[in-house]
């Protein structure tokens, strides 16, 4: 008997888009044990989990409202990788977008509304754009590594903005706490079926429909496709590779930037901590689930969002920390890297058979 | 005051240091980990643990360093047995390291410590100014001077270091010359994370003897950084390690003595720092002054060769 590994010679697409669905499904077989070990009955945790998120309307439209922020973000971090570049700093871009739209909504002085939405629109898309920037200016012009660049962004994102709420933010009037004043009403996003669902989800729809029109139908998407699968053939055929990765990490920034807008303009109505809890981090698993599609992005998010509404109240009931969620995420992760080996390779077992 | 800002900076660098040697032997080795942030999580939590529950930091720090080995392995499978992708595989083990230290650090929160002790070194701790910094510090201070030499020896001067080495610049030669690649790959990664791991048990056991949920801070990915600031080198890690241990000691001595500046905005620096020290140790790399390992990132597979 011997065990064999040998390269498929074709992948099938059927296991290369169902692998992501069996990861999930084994990762809370193993997330399952880790909360028992937490001493907590994993059934009753998932039971609780499914039946806030998906049991009834209001759980509904709290996924939606959790999975808004997470398509924004997804669909940027996807777009990134689509030419092999980490955009890890999408938190610090929701984070730059929500400053940058809460900038106009408190200190601009426009009052009408839709003027408001677009110059508002504006600031996110182009804070969060420039944010990632930088990143994708360093890394175009000296090759510096955009994932500690992107990452480190993300602290310095959320200290700034803590900086304006503990200091020159502060609301006078809002007894110290570390808040701005919040918007106006024209400032705000309308909402849907008396639920906090808002125009962000939707808007998060129609950027994902753009974003895969730009990359599936349009000459500059397959440039960036080429360039991430081949950068030598793409120079060779005179594609300007420095330019493209600064415009994609602009967009990628800029999109996760847009999820930064929806949240203070649709949910908070006020700069305030904990902006996005987390929402960049889980947008890079989103995005590598997706397998970069924004249909993916979409269904993947929306699982998330179930996830983290059901995180929420594991939370308040057995004071389980949401940060588990990113565990669960992490097992996610190494189970799809791990079937991936399996789409590519084939594992046999031969009798009798001697040597190599 | 120069003593005091020293023995500051040594204190604030060494789980630095720690998780920097360990990403430099994990990437001559040809494997990349953006796990470290996690790893080093886990070793706090592991080395807070196997204090408090023992009652002996000896006994903690040998349990980050089992913990993080065992969590090191999971990266190591990945990225060389099952050949996934490295960047990945890290950011994974980053965020595995993140939730399942929140969740099982629960019963540690408020929970204290002994701590680690320093022991002054009789005579060289009376010298003026390097005295207190250097030789009157905690024993994992001094394992990490040791541990600076050794990995500096063990990669240069040893046959096996060669082999890690070679295995980290061309696989494929290092197979044709019978070194078997994986093992070396999974040693290599998986001894490096027990590294990361006693840094991580540096933060709980003598910085901050406690446990806080996401206590690095950000410490494992300057690490990362500082990986390619040392050009792959372990006494420049030392140097770089300090460097951030400097700007540490200082902010807080900002913060302590009470500035105008606010003190978010001084808490950016090691991470504004970390950006500069990136850019201008890549732009050196290019110029060639050093270089990395040739098969950094890649996985090996035999039929790949040429």
């Amino acid at each position: 008997m011997k065990l064999v590994i040998e390269r498929r010679d074709t992948s099938s697409a059927l296991l290369h888009f169902s692998a992501p669905m069996v990861s999930i499904v084994v990762a809370l077989l193993f997330a399952g044990g880790l909360i028992l070990a937490a001493g907590i009955n994993p059934l009753d945790a998932y039971r609780e989990i499914l039946y806030e998120a998906v049991g009834s309307t209001y759980g509904l439209s709290e996924t939606l409202v959790k999975a808004t922020p997470l398509i924004f973000a997804g669909l940027g971090v996807s777009l990134a990788f689509r030419m092999q570049i980490w955009n890890i700093g999408a938190e610090g871009q929701i984070y730059m977008g929500a400053m940058g739209a809460t900038w106009v909504a408190l200190f601009s002085g426009l009052e009408n509304h839709w003027l408001l939405m677009i110059t508002m629109f504006c600031a996110a898309f182009i804070c969060g754009g420039l944010w990632a920037g930088v990143a994708g200016v360093l890394r175009a012009r000296w090759r510096v590594n955009e994932v500690i660049v992107t990452l480190m962004m993300n602290y310095i994102a959320i200290l700034f903005v803590n900086y304006l709420i503990y200091g020159p933010w502060r609301d006078p009037q809002g007894f110290n706490f570390p808040l701005t004043a919040q918007f106006s009403e024209a400032a705000r996003f309308a909402n849907f079926f008396d639920t906090r669902l808002h125009s962000g989800f939707f808007l998060a729809l129609f950027c994902a429909l753009l974003l895969y029109l730009l990359m599936e139908r349009t000459v500059w998407g397959y440039q960036i496709k080429v360039i991430g699968s081949n950068p030598q053939a793409a120079r060779y055929a005179g594609m300007r590779t420095g330019v493209a990765i600064f415009a994609v990490l602009f967009l990628s920034g800029a999109i996760a930037g847009v999820a930064g807008l929806s949240e203070v303009a649709g949910l908070q109505y006020r700069l305030q901590h904990g902006i996005s809890s987390g929402y960049g981090y889980t947008a890079i698993i989103i995005a590598w689930l997706a397998r970069r599609s924004a249909l993916g992005v979409i269904i993947v998010s929306l699982l998330m969002g179930i996830l983290l509404v059901g995180g929420d109240s594991l939370q308040m009931l057995w004071q389980l920390p949401i940060a588990f969620v990113y565990a669960f995420q992490g097992l996610i992760l190494f189970f799809l890297l791990g079937s991936d080996f399996f789409i590519q390779y084939r594992v046999k077992l031969i009798k009798g058979a001697q040597g190599g | 005051m120069v003593e005091i800002l020293l023995d500051a900076t040594v204190r604030a660098g060494t789980p630095i240091l720690f998780a920097t040697l360990g990403a430099i032997l994990n990437e001559r080795a040809g494997i990349i980990n953006l796990g470290i942030e996690g790893l080093m999580l886990i070793g706090a939590l592991a080395g807070f643990a196997g204090t408090f529950y023992s009652g002996s930091p000896l006994i903690g720090i040998l349990a980050a360093f089992a913990v993080t080995f065992v969590a090191g392995s999971i990266h190591a499978l990945i990225t060389v047995q099952l050949r996934g992708n490295q960047i990945v595989s890290g950011l994974a083990m980053t965020m595995f390291g993140i939730g399942v230290t929140a969740l099982f650090g629960r019963g540690m929160v408020g929970q204290t410590i002994g701590g680690l002790e320093r022991l002054p070194i009789p005579g060289l701790s009376q010298l003026p100014i390097i005295g207190r910094p250097f030789f009157q510090q905690d024993l994992l201070i001094y394992t990490s001077f040791v541990l600076v030499f050794v990995l500096w020896f063990f990669l240069y001067r040893t046959r096996t270091g060669l082999a890690l080495r070679t295995v980290g610049e061309n696989p494929a030669a290092a197979d044709t010359c019978g070194i078997s690649v994986s093992l070396y790959r999974f040693f290599a990664v998986t001894t490096g994370a027990g590294l990361v791991g006693i840094g991580g048990a540096y933060l709980s056991l003598a910085m901050t003897p406690m446990w806080i949920e996401n206590m690095s801070a950000g410490r494992g990915w300057i690490a990362v950084a500082l990986v390619i600031f040392s050009g792959w080198s372990s006494g420049k890690a030392m140097f770089g390690a300090y460097l951030f241990g400097g700007i540490t000691a200082m902010q807080l001595r900002f913060q302590a003595i009470g500035t105008d500046i606010s003190t978010h905005i001084l808490q950016m620096l090691p991470y504004v720092f970390t950006i500069l020290v990136l850019v201008v140790s890549t732009i050196r790399l290019q110029k060639g002054s050093s270089q990395q390992p040739q098969g950094l990132g890649l996985p090996y597979d035999r039929e790949d060769r040429k």
